[in-house]
Parts: C-alpha cells; sequence; structure tokens
C-alpha cells in the first residue's frame, strides 16, 4: 500500500471543511479563531505536502509554511488582543452583537 | 510500498486529524475546542515529521502547540463568563455551515481524486529521492539573498512580529 | 531701420496698460492720468520720427526712384503651424501704416489730454487709463501687422478694448448690453474674416501682406479657378475678409453696435468709434487692395455696401435727437464714403480714366482727415455734454454765447465734413467724389447727393445746438467753456481740420507708393460745394431759429420721420430674428432635447444606481460570518467551475 499525496490532501480538505463550519456558525469570537487557526493549518499541511511530493528536491513549500506559522502567531496575538478589547467594550465576545459597521 | 510503521503513522494523524478538528468546532464548551485544537495542530507536526520537516514539525509544536494555544488558553480565560450561552447554535446557522462546508468539501474531494497527478510515487520514494533538509540548509538558506534564499522575507517577517508586539499591546491597553 | 523704436511704439502703451491696470487701483488718479499721457505721447513723438523717417528720409529702403516701398522693419516667427503656414509677429511700414501711426497717436494723444478734464471725479479713471493704453496698442499692432494673421490677432483686441471701454459705466445696464452688442456683433462678423483668412491661406500658402499684395495675379493663380456654389474660392475669400470689415466698420447690416456704443465714455467715441477703430475695416480693404483688384465681384460688393449704408446712414441722421447718435450715424456714412471709394479705385489703367488709383489715394486722404474733424466733432459734443448733462439736442440751444471756442471749433469740424473750402474734408471728399465719377457717372451723383445730406444733418446739429432757442435751464445752471485740458485738444484738431487738406497727400500715399500730383477736379468740387450750401442754407432756414417750419416738415411724412428715427427698424428686425426665430424657436426646441433627452438619460443612470444600491444594500449587514459565508460559496462556485473545465 502506497502512501500517496492525496492521502494526505484529503484529512487536509476535511479539516478545511470543518474550519469553514466552525467559521460560518460560531457565535463565540475565539471559537471562530479556533476556526480559522484550522484552515490555516490545512493550507500549510497542503504545501508542505505538494513540496515533499512533487518536488522533493526543493524546500519552497516549507519554507512558505514556515513563514505562515510565524504570520498565524502575530496574526493571532492582534485577533486576541481586538477580542479583549472588545470584550471589555461590551462586555462578551458574541460576534452576533457586533454588527454596527454597516451601512 | 510504504512500510507498515509509517502506514499505521498515517492512520493514527489522519484519524486524529479529522476526528478532533470536527470536535473542535462541534464542541459547546471553548475551552475544549481549544483542547481539540491543541490535538490537531500536534497531529499536523507529526504528519511534518513524517513527511521528513523535522525542523517544520519542531516550530510547529513549539510555535503553535505551545505558543498560540497558550494565547488561547489566556484569551478564554479573561473573557469567560459563567453561563455562557454562545455556544449553542440554531438550527438556521448551522444549515447554512453544513451546506458550505460540504460543498467545499465535495469539490475539493472530487477535484482531488479526478487529478491524475496526486495519485502517484509513494512516500518512500519521494524520501529517496529528496531525503531530509537538515538545518545547515535551512539556515543557508533563510540568511542569503540568493535565488531560492529568503533573507528579505525573513526579515521582513521580524519586523511584522516586531509591530505585531507593539500592536497587541497598543490595542489590548486602550479600553 | 533700428528696430528699438518700432518695438518701444508698441511696447510702450501695453506697458502703460500693464502698470496703470495692476496698479493703478494704489495711484492716485492724478498720478494714473499724468502717467497715461506721459507714456502716450512718447509714444506719439516715437510714432511721428518713424512715420516722419519713413516719408522724408529718403533711405533706399523707403523709396526707390520716387516710389515709396513697403518695407518690414522686423518680422519673426511666432507660431508655426506646418512648413509653409507660419504666422509671424512684425512691424511693417508702408505709406498707409504710417499714415495709420500719425493718425492713431494724435487722436489717441488728444483723447487722453481731453480725459484728463472730462472724465475727472469718474470712479474708475486709472482703469479708463489702462483701458485706453490697452487699446492704442493693440490699434498701433493692427496697423503695422505684417500678415492678415497677425492683424486678425489685433483686430480681436481693438474688440475687447472697444468692449471694455463701451462699457466703462459698467453699473449702467444701457452701457452693458451696448457693450455686449458691440462684441457679439463684430465678432460675429469676425467669424467670416476668419474664414476668409483661413481659404485664402489654404490656398496662397502664406498670411504675408507683401507677398501677397506684391503679387495678386499669383494669389488668383494660386486657388486654381476652384468655385464654390457658382462663385469663385478667391471671391468668396475676399468677401468674407470683407465682412469683418463690415463688422468693424459698422456697414450695413452690422452697424447696429456702433450708435449704441455711444454709451461709452464720450472721448472712448472719439478715439475709438469715430476716428480709429471703425475704419479698420476701411484700412483692411487698402491693404489687401491688389488683392481686391483681381476679384471684380469683391469690388462690386463693396461699392453697393458702401452706397447703401452712406445713403442710409445720412437719412437716419438727419432724424436722431442725441447729438451722439447724429455723429454715430454721419461715421457709419463717412466710413462708407471710404470704402466707396476704395472700391472704384483700380490697380491697373482704365481706359478714359486719368488715373485709376484715384480713390484709393482719396479713400486714405479721407480717412486721415475725417478722423481728425470726427475727433473735432466728437471732442466737441463731449465738451457740450459735460456742460448742459445731457445728449440730447433739446436740452441745448443758443450755446454759442456760453460756450464760444467750443462753438467756433464745433463749426469747424461742421465746416470741415460739409466739404467747404478751405477746410480738410473738402480736399479729401472732391477726390473721393471726382475718383467716384470717373469710374461711373452712378456713383458720383449718389455720393454727392449723400455729401448734400451730410451738410444738412451736421448743419442741423450745429443750428439745434447752438442757436435755435436758449434752453430755459441754462437760469439755474449756467454752461461754460471746458477746463483747458478739454480745449487745447479742440483747439488743436480745429486747427488741425483746417489745415490738413492742404497736405499734397498724393505725394505720401497711394496704392503703389508712386506719387500722385493732386489737382482740384473743378466741376466736381463746384458742384458739391454748392451743393453743400444749399444744404446748410436749408439747414440754416429750418433750425436757426426757432420757427414751425422743422414740426410741419414732421407732420407731412410723419412715417418716414417715424422710420428715420427708429433707424428704419433694424434693431427690431434683429431682436425679432435673435429672439423670436433663434431663441424661440430654434434654441426651445434645443433646450427641450438637452433637457428632455440628454439630461435624462444621465439622471435614469443616476436613478437607477441609487435604486439598485438601496436595493442591494442590505447584503452589507454588519455580520462578519455572512461576508466570509458568500466569499466561501463564491469560492467553491469558482474552483467548480475550474475544475470542470479542467476535467
Amino acid at each position: 500500500m502506497d502512501l500517496s499525496m492525496l492521502w494526505y490532501l484529503v484529512p487536509s480538505v476535511i479539516m478545511l471543511a470543518c474550519g469553514i463550519y466552525g467559521f460560518v456558525t460560531r457565535k463565540n469570537l475565539i471559537a471562530i479563531l479556533i476556526s480559522l487557526e484550522l484552515m490555516l493549518n490545512s493550507a500549510d499541511l497542503n504545501f508542505v505536502v505538494f513540496n515533499r511530493y512533487l518536488f522533493p528536491g526543493s524546500m519552497e513549500g516549507m519554507a512558505f509554511s514556515l513563514f505562515a506559522i510565524a504570520i498565524a502567531a502575530a496574526e493571532t496575538a492582534i485577533a486576541i488582543a481586538i477580542i479583549i478589547n472588545i470584550y471589555r467594550a461590551i462586555g462578551n465576545t458574541d460576534i452576533t452583537e457586533i454588527k454596527k459597521l454597516k451601512f | 510500498m510504504d512500510s507498515v510503521g509509517n502506514i499505521i503513522v498515517y492512520f493514527i494523524i489522519a484519524i486524529a486529524m479529522i476526528f478532533f478538528s470536527f470536535k473542535a468546532v462541534t464542541t459547546r464548551k471553548i475551552l475544549r475546542a481549544a483542547t481539540y485544537l491543541l490535538f490537531v495542530l500536534l497531529a499536523v507536526g507529526v504528519a511534518y515529521f513524517q513527511l521528513g520537516y523535522q525542523f517544520l514539525g519542531a516550530v510547529q509544536i513549539a510555535v503553535y502547540a505551545g505558543g498560540i494555544m497558550v494565547l488561547f488558553v489566556f484569551a478564554i480565560l479573561l473573557t469567560h463568563k459563567p453561563n455562557d450561552k454562545s455556544g449553542l447554535i440554531d438550527s438556521h446557522r448551522r444549515a447554512w455551515g453544513i451546506t458550505l462546508a460540504g460543498s467545499a468539501a465535495v469539490v475539493l474531494i472530487f477535484a482531488l481524486f479526478y487529478m491524475p497527478l496526486l495519485h502517484g510515487a509513494s512516500l518512500m520514494e519521494c524520501m529517496q529521492s529528496g531525503g531530509e533538509i537538515t538545518m545547515k540548509e535551512i539556515g543557508t538558506a533563510f540568511t542569503g539573498s540568493d535565488r531560492f534564499q529568503y533573507l528579505l522575507p525573513f526579515e521582513a517577517i521580524s519586523v511584522l512580529l516586531l509591530a505585531c508586539i507593539i500592536g497587541g499591546v497598543t490595542i489590548a491597553r486602550k479600553g | 531701420m533700428d528696430i528699438t523704436l518700432p518695438i518701444l511704439i508698441l511696447a510702450i502703451p501695453i506697458t502703460m496698460f500693464l502698470i496703470l491696470g495692476i496698479g493703478g487701483v494704489k495711484m492716485s488718479k492724478k498720478m494714473a492720468g499724468v502717467l497715461g499721457i506721459l507714456g502716450l505721447g512718447t509714444t506719439a513723438v516715437l510714432a511721428y520720427i518713424v512715420a516722419l523717417t519713413y516719408y522724408f528720409s529718403g533711405d533706399p529702403l523707403f523709396i526707390v526712384d520716387g516710389v515709396r516701398q513697403q518695407y518690414q522693419v522686423f518680422d519673426v516667427t511666432w507660431l508655426a503651424f506646418t512648413q509653409s503656414l507660419v504666422v509671424n509677429i512684425g512691424f511693417l511700414l508702408d505709406p498707409i501704416s504710417a499714415l495709420m501711426l500719425i493718425v492713431i497717436t494724435t487722436i489717441s494723444f488728444m483723447v487722453h489730454l481731453y480725459s484728463w478734464g472730462y472724465m475727472e471725479g469718474e470712479q474708475g479713471f486709472q482703469r479708463y487709463y489702462a483701458f485706453l493704453s490697452l487699446f492704442t496698442f493693440s490699434m498701433l499692432g493692427l496697423v503695422v501687422a505684417t500678415n492678415i494673421f497677425q492683424m486678425y490677432i489685433f483686430w480681436e483686441l481693438v474688440g475687447v478694448s472697444s468692449y471694455l471701454l463701451i462699457g466703462f459705466y459698467y453699473k449702467l445696464p444701457s452701457a452693458v448690453s451696448a457693450s455686449k452688442k458691440a462684441f457679439i456683433v463684430t465678432r460675429f462678423a469676425d467669424l467670416g474674416f476668419l474664414i476668409g483668412i483661413l481659404i485664402l491661406s489654404y490656398y496662397t500658402d502664406t498670411f504675408n501682406f507683401v507677398d501677397m499684395t506684391s503679387n495678386p495675379d499669383g494669389v488668383l493663380l494660386s486657388t486654381g479657378g476652384a468655385t464654390f456654389m457658382g462663385a469663385s474660392v478667391l471671391t468668396w475669400a475676399m468677401v468674407l475678409i470683407f465682412t469683418g470689415g463690415m463688422g468693424k466698420s459698422a456697414m450695413m447690416p452690422l452697424h447696429i453696435w456702433l450708435p449704441d456704443a455711444m454709451e461709452g465714455p464720450t472721448p472712448v467715441s472719439a478715439l475709438i468709434h469715430a476716428a480709429t477703430m471703425v475704419v479698420a475695416g476701411v484700412y483692411l480693404v487698402a491693404r489687401m487692395f491688389p488683392v481686391y483688384c483681381t476679384v471684380d465681384a469683391a469690388m462690386t460688393f463693396i461699392c453697393v455696401v458702401g452706397a447703401i449704408t452712406a445713403f442710409y446712414a445720412a437719412v437716419v441722421a438727419c432724424a436722431q435727437i442725441d447729438i451722439k447718435r447724429i455723429l454715430a450715424f454721419s461715421t457709419i456714412s463717412q466710413i462708407a464714403f471710404m470704402m466707396v471709394s476704395l472700391g472704384v479705385a483700380y490697380d491697373k489703367p482704365i481706359e478714359g480714366v486719368h488715373y485709376s488709383g484715384l480713390g484709393y489715394m482719396a479713400g486714405m486722404f479721407h480717412l486721415f482727415t475725417h478722423a481728425m474733424f470726427k475727433a473735432l466733432l466728437f471732442l466737441g459734443a463731449g465738451a457740450l455734454i459735460h456742460a448742459v448733462h445731457s445728449n440730447n439736442y433739446t436740452a441745448m440751444g443758443g450755446l454759442r454765447k456760453y460756450m464760444p471756442i467750443t462753438h467756433i471749433t464745433f463749426l469747424f469740424g461742421c465746416l470741415a465734413i460739409a466739404g467747404i473750402w478751405p477746410f480738410s474734408g473738402f480736399f479729401s471728399k472732391d477726390e473721393m467724389l471726382a475718383a467716384m465719377f470717373a469710374r461711373h457717372w452712378f456713383w458720383g451723383a449718389w455720393m454727392t447727393m449723400v455729401a448734400g445730406l451730410t451738410a444738412f444733418y451736421m448743419f442741423r446739429m450745429y443750428f439745434l445746438v447752438f442757436w435755435w432757442k436758449e434752453n430755459p435751464h441754462y437760469k439755474e445752471h449756467k454752461p461754460h467753456d471746458a477746463p483747458w485740458q478739454m480745449s487745447l485738444p479742440l483747439i488743436i484738431l480745429a486747427i488741425v481740420s483746417l489745415c490738413a487738406g492742404w497736405i499734397p497727400f498724393g505725394e505720401f500715399v497711394t496704392w503703389n507708393g508712386e506719387p500722385y500730383h493732386i489737382h482740384i477736379e473743378l466741376s466736381v468740387a463746384v458742384t458739391s460745394i454748392c451743393i453743400a450750401v444749399c444744404a446748410i442754407a436749408l439747414a440754416g432756414v429750418m433750425y436757426a431759429k426757432e420757427n414751425p417750419l422743422p414740426a410741419k416738415v414732421k407732420s407731412f411724412w410723419p412715417t418716414l420721420w417715424e422710420a428715420a428715427h427708429r433707424r428704419f427698424y433694424w434693431d427690431e428686425i434683429y431682436m425679432f430674428i435673435t429672439h423670436k426665430i433663434i431663441f424661440g424657436i430654434i434654441c426651445k426646441s434645443i433646450a427641450w432635447f438637452d433637457r428632455h433627452v440628454i439630461d435624462a438619460t444621465m439622471d435614469g443612470f443616476a436613478k437607477i444606481t441609487q435604486k439598485t444600491s438601496y436595493a442591494i444594500r442590505g447584503m452589507q449587514s454588519g455580520e462578519i460570518q455572512a461576508y466570509v459565508a458568500w466569499y466561501i460559496a463564491g469560492a467553491v462556485v469558482l474552483a467548480a467551475i475550474t475544475w470542470l473545465c479542467l476535467i
């Protein structure tokens, strides 16, 4: 039995689908952020898998994933800072209560 | 033909990824969701190890599973209130979510199965032709400015992280 | 010839305009007046030096074997459209431009001096002097133009100065509408001028006057016999160019602006609307004279237009009340005289005519003498208006005792325009009539009749103003002679009007530069003097003392009087055409189209955009998850499409 690319990509797709589901359905901002991390991780995994199977001699995919992790860290830090700020302002982290930015 | 060990490890991490990511977005308790996310991240880290990227796996576990998870836990503790109802989801939202996620998954998986490119070599062959990437190679690639070297993005990331530190502090302090 | 003086002649007035125009607000009135007069005085001196050098120095540049030459002092490229079509700016010295230098600077200087007294205490005194300088600059630039395009540029500039000066009292609605009328009518005519220039230069590949006039047959040949609507292209070009001259020189039917232009200050009327700008049309025809001679149709056209206008204006002048209007119509009539005189001239010998170019010389001669005595008359009228504060002769009468200087100088002007020996008008008019009789008896007879009318209406005005009966208002407000700044120009111009006829004009100005010895055509002279004297006597009988005769004549032909008084309804005709036909029918339908089709389309776009945005703005709900959901849905659809395309 060979572990071809597909074997890794299918769990990655399911992770992405879970992330989408979580992002759209959850109300808690932190839960939404968790869903976001899931999607990001599935993308990272794809980069690495493609690098390994299609261009085993180089390391572009890996480098991309490394940078993505670093940026994810930064993004999470800022997002959490914003969430804490929102919590201070309105007393909870429910996204259904934050929709003043509209027409 | 891959080794049985590899296949067993693969199945463990694949099942862990699928199961825990599913749990992470369906559980009502936010702290549990974070914990499930941690398991997913660990599983992905193991997958990196299995694919031969030790350094990346280490970073995944250290930064994600270590650093970011701590941030999540802190944030949850800071914003948590008893009797939080935000975990409850009405059926309307759920229907939307299932539709979107399901259609995305269906489209992507069908696409995957129809791509002949993706049904090729086994992991072992690839590992043999490429091999592992040593720390020395990574270090050279990240501090050089030639082709296939990443000094500029590396520096940009440093500045980004610095800005992120300052921005995080400023935003969180403001309220 | 050194180019310093010619450049200074143009540079000083424009500099004065800039100084007075920009710095005038900060200056006292006296300072502005002195500056303006000094600047113009310097210009006048320089212009005299240049003109007299041209006439008398005997330099081979200017005169060769007794033939006066056209000399371009400088001629520099200004705009190069194509290799051959180049617009130059230059300074052309020839008999007529030198003559005009003298006329313009003399009259302008007199008017500057006169205005110092006349405009005293007026608001915008500095502005007035600035505009006068601008006008002088433009007019000088016009007459020294080396090419027709330069002339056109300055032609428009004098139009602008005229507009500015007519509208000098911009708080008076009548002055404002008069200035607009003048500008629009002349601008309308200039459209024809421009088209004519373009046609002409298209065929000849040049704008230069010397090139064209030294080789008129070449101009004729260059059109290659092309025709348009039955007339040759050259005819069209020359008639269209003459249209510009008709506008500026107030020939029928474009004369309507000149009487209204009298709303401007009287010295301005003297300078612009009597002596200089309005003769620009005559000057233009004289400038292009050899080219006109190749087109008989255009020359006939000039004669006909001139003859009709001269008669029409003379008749209307007999029935006006406003003395400035009388002078304005007299100006129209006299300019038409010059036009006819030019029209009957010819550049090649004609059988039975001892000198075919006489009309040209006489027209220029009359331009010169007319400028002097008409300026005198206008300035005299200004003195009268200054004294009684009204333009109408009904407010005057019996003024000869109160204003002796004005009376005598005015009388000189009237005698000169009536053509009484030994005043200057006699000599020029005699030459013109002689030229007309020589060409065809009809022109001569017709214009002699107009000359008689001229004498009649001028002396009608003279008697009504200075004789008739004393106006009762004089007891409250005693009229008196004007201050010296105003009297001095009157006296100088009166002397010039008396003496200018004795100048042997033919020695200086002829169409080809060869001298011509003037001799009085005795039969013509005696006839015209007899008619003039009869007309004066008739005017004397009717108007010298208060009597019921004028009222009787008036009631004898009430319709004719009314029609002449209303200028034969030309303004009403124009009003009807512009308001009823153009505004009422054409413009209204265009406005309807604009409002209901073009604007409505635009409004429709706006309305559709607005409606649509109102309809779809609910999509911007502020719910981030909804945005993400839509985004993902779009991405999935795109992915599906891509996938379907790939397999």
